[in-house]
């Protein structure tokens, strides 16, 4: 048996030993965490890559593309993109009273070169005719006789010739001539069948700026004429620079009132509900007074009380009157959220701990409440743009010729089936917004919510 | 629960006579007039005008004239409407409007819930991608879109299949009323989709469902009366006050598809300084939305006991 | 997740089976309350067509209405719509025919004198009660216009009669209006003032005919329900659901009864939404609807008949020629005037075949001495013309002493043509004469608030014919009028506005709307910018619809199907 030596050193009392329990990785508080959490989402990311995008897209655009918004292409009106652009050159445009020396027995036939500017017909005067009717379809005429548009009714027997300078556009049209007694019987039909094609004066062309002096080019050359990468709208301005340059407001309004209305609303919405008892009740009762109020009568007190001159762009005013009408609905939710978490048990075992109320709703139940606010934030986007849209309608928000995504929308409905690049676009814009959003309240839920954290 | 029915009930009256009188100030300040029409009467016609219409009187009388004859039930005649008591307008009209929303909210609610849960549960599989991709189209592209889309489907579809499936516009039957109130419905489905989604998902992996998936309850039970019930509550905030708002903004459907609802004359009216019109339509949506708000309270109460209503 | 728990898949699953049980229940739960909405919604009453638009077996067709008619008591209405209807159910004195040439209505033959008419009446004409239609008849609806009381907004149309205007304005009692009736068939008027055109007037809504006995009975209500009218017209209003539908059915007691071909006209739809009515009409719903330019194509494409008509209108800019408004200058407005050209805002912007390009206040339309008055009095418009237009603005700058133009603000409305054209003058001014224009749109009744108080530089307004004589455009501009928002005043139009008001010979009164039309071109008081047209698409089968630019519009009183 060895004997074991005992010294004084052996009954000393151990230390703690600190490191053993020490935590190595730096302590992270609730909001650091989930800000680690966002960056790594990928979500989160893409909706980022988004935004930068768009922003580019907002600031950086016009000065790359410098195309003026307001300018006006009356000769390419809704043009589709990637439409053919070339014009030939011709002399201005003079009146015409019929050609003096008309050839009879040929029939309706064209007087001159049926070209963008005019197209001149004539026909042979029916004998015993009171009256011509003209007729312009873009399809054949066929044996069921589907003129397709009335241009024109003229009275008496010599006026045997028509110019016509509606919505000419390079294309083919099939023109019909139908010849009437006095009694309303026909008494002769023909059809013709043009092409017409894009021309433009040089003094037209100097003006757009297709070319630098006036005798750089001659009748008969050709030109191209400007080109619209996204085509142009109802007025011949170009797409892309008015997507641009409504970027600006659409993004600013989008983002803007929703942040706002959202925080205002959960600043009322929590302190409502964390309180309860009167204060709940009459907080609720005025946001309840607030919805009830006709949207549309508010804002025009607003734009009055703003002070907005007429044809003055006020969009601060517009987004304040936004704000103020569209809180409510958050912060409904937002108390009925906090009503349920009020309940939990670990806020009394918060509270037991000593937290004060600041602390409690804040730390504990607001982000609790997350989900619901980011799903309301995500929504209100678009909301707040087509109300601006709609605004900008009746004349209380941008005023004309300042383009917004959402009043460009409201135009393109209406052609929305002969060409719709020119409510694509601009809805297009809009839903690339929105998902970016979304994916961006996504990955915050993600990011913030304490419960998921252990199910990524 | 009768007292706290009643307290609501006291401060709803109270609320909507808040509404009406702000509503009343406001539109007389509003600029324009609403005597004024395309052809210039002379003074004397004028002044007649005035006096039928009572608006020669100061403000502060014709304000107290009108809150005693709504106490009497009274609205008055509509401006632009000319042989036509205010509420005859409503009485016509509104339950028009009504059965459209509610239809709407119906779809919107039961839909909502439906595709919520379906992404909550399914979640980052393929339903979920294919419903969220729905959903943020759907509130990407304006109501008037969708109405005239829709319309346009219908009629091709007509077209196509040679005889009327469904009818184009107008009411009268339920096949009048599919269309429109699917249409209504829509964005606020959308809306309710991703609400449900968002607080499904934080429920599936709480505590008490995790104890309760130990207990051995049966899954069905589970999901019905733990994950649905605790889920649906912010659905249900939300949905009261849905029915208010879808039945006033059911204006550009009412129009798309010519149903003589209560949503147009709302709209018009501001349009039109009807202020009859404007103040009998806007007293009753906000008695509506006051009652609708006191309903959904009480639900809330009744879902989820733990809510203290006080 | 990290682990796949096998009991997590089948929760999944089990909860799925739970929705889709839920779908199912919410499914027949949602076919219940529709049928249950159904069910309550018959109980309210309003159920709209599901007709056809033709429907050959009950000779009936199936149209739409733009909006609810706001006033069918003739004395008071003021729009189109209600003429519209109207002008099916009740008749005047006289009426415009499908030529819309003036033909006897009530009044079988009649005689306009220098200071007064005589119309006879038929004796045959009836209302729907029975009772014939008299004289008295008459006298009681003109006084009902002018009774101060009324406040009718188109009393002035009256002013034509004896102390019309002096009863209207409470100074003379009602029995003093010029009008008599010397027995039961033969009504006596008196003029004002010596008056060539009183047979157009006449013809219009204000004029028609009310019975005492029956207004006195509405209390009131004449005209608010379906009930509570009167009818003389080749139709009547069998049903009226309001803001939803109205329906007339033929009138058996008409007096021509060779005249109505349909048994009955259904108004299954009202709504004012162009794609709306365009999308009925496609689904063979509605027998006629209007296009837009969108939709121009789209009609081609599908070879329906297309149909085109001058609705009478002229659409303009005017100016603010109030003291103090640059607009009062007269060479600020002649510089805008010849920096446009309507024909490329009609051509190129608006696109729509029904267009003309504005060259006058007076439209095509309007009859001269014996053709058409513009062909006889052309209008010479200047063509566009840059640079004598900046002449012009230079000189201008000269006479008001400033060096650049202030902000000019164009007045607007809230509809899309309106935005289009405002869009598109802002930036011609702009790009021509550097001048700088701010859109003020507004609706409607504050549009015309702001047009009276005079608080804009230039409008877009628009002008309707009344009645078919080219005063009722010609006096416009006169300083009394109160429709002259921009209160020009020319004394020398003046005069020549009451040439044509009170000369009896044709030829002079032309003559005075010639001149008319040279002050306004000259003096640049307002710019033509158009006078629209309407395309539509009739049913083929649908004949004998007639549009109008004076009188009732659109007007099926001629109309029969065609099998």
């Amino acid at each position: 048996m060895a004997e074991v030596q005992l010294s004084q050193a052996d009954f000393e009392p151990l230390h703690a030993d600190h490191e053993i329990q020490s935590i190595s990785r730096p302590s992270l508080s609730y909001w650091q965490d989930a800000w680690i959490r966002l960056k790594s989402n990928t979500r989160a990311l893409i909706s980022l890559y988004i935004v930068v995008g768009l922003l580019a897209f907002t600031l950086v655009g016009p000065l790359l593309w410098t195309v003026d918004p307001a300018a006006q292409d009356v000769d390419q009106i809704s043009l589709p993109p990637g439409a053919d652009r070339s014009a030939t050159i011709v002399a201005p445009y003079e009146p015409w009273s019929g050609s003096s020396v008309m050839p009879i027995g040929a029939g309706l036939r064209l007087a001159d070169e049926a070209t963008s500017e005019a197209v001149r017909l004539h026909w042979d005067p029916v004998p015993g005719a009171a009256s011509y009717s003209v007729y312009r379809s873009l399809f054949n005429v066929g044996s069921d006789r589907a003129l397709g548009l009335p241009l024109v009714d003229l009275f008496g027997e010599d006026t045997s010739y028509f110019e016509d300078r509606l919505d000419l556009t390079p294309r083919t049209y099939h023109y019909s001539v139908i010849a009437f007694a006095a009694d309303g019987s026909e008494l002769g039909f023909e059809t013709l069948e043009v092409d017409v094609s894009r021309v433009i004066t040089a003094e037209q062309a100097l003006e757009r700026g297709l070319i630098r002096t006036i005798d750089e080019v001659q009748i008969g050359d050709e030109v191209l004429m400007a080109l619209h990468p996204f085509g142009t709208d109802y007025l011949g301005r170009d797409m892309l620079a008015r997507l641009m340059h409504g970027a600006q407001v659409s993004l600013f309004i989008g983002i803007a009132a929703p942040l706002l209305f959202v925080l205002f609303g959960v600043v009322y919405g929590s302190t409502a509900g964390f309180i309860g008892g009167r204060v709940d009740q009459a907080f609720m009762r005025f946001a309840d007074f607030v919805v009830a109020l006709p949207f549309l009568l508010f804002m025009i007190l607003f734009k009055i009380a703003f002070g907005i001159g007429p044809g003055e762009s006020g969009i601060l005013p517009m987004l304040v009157a936004l704000v103020l009408l569209s809180w409510p609905a958050t912060s409904r939710l937002v108390r009925g959220q906090i009503l349920q978490i009020r309940e939990e048990g670990y806020i009394n075992a918060s509270r037991l701990l000593g937290a004060k109320n600041g602390y409690l709703v804040v730390r504990h139940m607001i982000p609790n409440t997350m989900g619901v606010i980011l799903v309301t934030l995500t929504f209100a986007v678009p909301s707040a743009i087509f109300t601006e849209a709609f605004l900008s309608f009746i004349g209380m928000g941008v005023a004309p010729p300042t383009p917004s995504w959402g009043s460009m929308c409201n135009e393109g409905i209406k052609t929305m089936l002969t060409t719709p690049h020119e409510l694509i676009f601009p809805a297009l814009f809009i839903s690339i917004t929105v998902l970016a959003f979304n994916l961006l309240g996504d990955g915050l839920r993600d990011a913030l919510d304490a419960r998921m954290r252990s199910t990524e | 629960m009768w007292q706290y029915t009643l307290k609501r009930l006291i401060q709803g009256v109270i609320t909507v006579w808040f509404i009406a009188t702000a509503t009343f100030f406001a539109m007389h300040n509003v600029p324009g007039d609403p005597l004024i029409n395309d052809r210039s009467v002379t003074e004397d016609i004028r002044a007649n005008l005035e006096e039928k219409y009572g608006l020669n009187k100061p403000i502060v009388d014709q304000y107290f004239i009108y809150m005693g004859n709504i106490l009497r039930g009274d609205f008055g005649i509509s401006f632009t409407q000319e042989n036509r008591l205010v509420n005859d307008i409503i009485r016509e009209h509104f339950p028009v409007s009504a059965i459209l929303g509610i239809l709407a909210v119906v779809f919107a609610g039961l839909g909502g819930v439906l595709w919520g849960a379906l992404t909550a549960l399914y979640r980052n599989r393929l339903p979920d991608v294919v419903i969220m991709f729905l959903v943020i189209l759907g509130i990407s592209v304006p109501s008037f879109v969708v109405a005239a889309l829709a319309q346009l489907a219908l009629v091709n579809v007509n077209d196509v299949l040679g005889f009327s499936l469904l009818p184009v516009a107008g009411w009268g039957t339920i096949w009048h009323m599919l269309v429109p109130s699917m249409v209504l419905g829509l964005g606020t489905m959308a809306y309710l989709t991703r609400l449900m989604r968002s607080s499904m998902l934080e429920i599936v992996n709480s505590d008490f469902i995790r104890t309760a998936k130990a207990k051995g309850l049966p899954p069905t039970k589970i999901f019905t009366s733990h994950q649905l019930r605790n889920a649906i509550l912010p659905v249900i905030t939300v949905l009261g006050p849905s029915i208010a708002a879808i039945t006033t903004g059911g204006f550009v459907v009412e129009l798309v598809f010519a149903i003589p609802g209560l949503g147009r004359y709302f709209v018009q009216a501001v349009q039109q300084l009807d202020y009859t019109v404007i103040m009998g339509t806007t007293v009753f949506y906000g008695a509506f939305l006051v009652f609708m708000v006191i309903v959904v309270d009480l639900l809330y109460g009744w879902i989820d006991p733990r809510v203290r209503l006080e | 997740m990290s682990e796949v728990v096998p009991s997590e898949d089948s929760f999944t699953s089990a909860a799925g089976k739970q929705l889709l049980i839920f779908a199912a229940l919410a499914f027949g739960g949602i076919a219940l309350l529709m049928l249950g909405l159904s069910w309550a919604s018959s109980l309210t009453g309003s159920a709209s067509g599901g007709n056809n638009a033709v429907d050959v077996a009950s000779n009936t067709i199936t149209v739409f209405l733009r909006e609810e008619p706001p006033q069918l008591n003739s004395s008071l209405s003021t729009d189109q719509v209600s003429g519209s209807v109207l002008g099916h159910v009740i008749e005047g004195l006289l009426r415009y025919d499908e030529n819309n040439r003036l033909a006897p209505a009530v009044a079988e033959r009649w005689e306009v004198r220098e200071n007064g008419a005589t119309f006879w009446l038929r004796e045959d004409a009836r209302w729907s009660d029975g009772e014939p239609v008299t004289a008295h008849d008459f006298v009681f609806g003109w006084k009902t216009g002018l009774d101060p009381a009324n406040a009718s907004e188109y009393a002035f149309i009256l002013y034509a009669i004896k102390n019309g205007e002096a009863i209207n304005k409470g100074e003379m009692p009602l029995e003093s209006l010029g009008v008599r009736a010397i027995d039961d068939h033969t009504l006596e008027v008196e003029f004002e003032r010596p008056l060539a055109y009183f047979d157009k007037l006449v013809a219009f809504s204000t004029y028609a005919p009310i019975r005492e006995d029956f207004y006195r009975a509405t209390q009131g209500a004449y005209g608010a329900d379906a009930d509570k009218l009167l009818y003389n017209g080749p139709f009547v209003i069998s049903s009226w659901v309001h803001g939803a539908s109205l329906k007339m059915d033929r009138n058996p007691l008409y007096w021509d009864k060779d005249r109505a071909k349909l048994d009955a006209i259904d108004f299954a739809y009202i709504t004012s939404d162009a794609n709306a009515t365009l999308n009925l009409f496609k689904d063979n719903k509605i027998a006629y609807a209007s296009l837009q330019s969108e939709n121009l194509n789209n009609a081609m494409e599908l070879r329906w008949q297309i149909d085109r008509f001058m609705d009478g209108s002229v659409f303009y800019i005017e100016f603010n020629h109030r003291e103090g408004r640059p607009t009062a200058n007269h060479h600020l407005r002649k510089a805008l005037q010849l920096a446009t050209d309507s024909a490329e805002l009609v051509y190129k912007v608006t696109k729509l075949p029904g267009y003309l390009p504005g060259e006058s206040l007076f439209p095509v339309w309007l009859k001269g001495v014996d053709g058409f008055l513009r062909e006889e009095y052309p209008a010479n418009y200047p063509a566009m013309d840059v640079e004598k237009a900046r002449w012009h603005l230079a000189k201008a700058k000269e006479e008001l002493g400033i060096d650049e133009f202030p902000p000019l603000v164009l007045l607007s409305g809230d509809n899309p043509i309106s935005s289009i054209q405002s869009e598109y003058y802002q930036q011609v001014f702009k790009k021509h004469l550097g001048l700088d224009i701010k859109i003020d749109k507004q609706i409607f009744k504050q549009r015309l608030a702001k047009m009276l108080s005079g608080d804009f530089d230039m409008v877009l307004a628009g002008w309707g014919p009344d009645y078919d004589d080219p005063l009722t455009f010609g006096d416009l501009f006169a300083s009394w009028n109160l429709n002259n928002r921009g209160q020009y005043r020319n004394p020398e139009l003046d005069k020549w506005v009451r040439v044509a008001q009170n000369e009896q010979d044709v030829q002079a009164r032309m003559d005075a709307f010639g001149e008319i039309q040279r002050i306004l071109i000259d003096d640049a008081v307002i710019l033509p910018n158009y006078e629209r047209g309407v395309t539509y698409v009739t049913h083929p089968q649908l004949k004998g619809m007639v549009r109008r630019a004076v009188g009732a519009d659109p007007d099926f009183t001629n109309a029969w199907i065609e099998e």
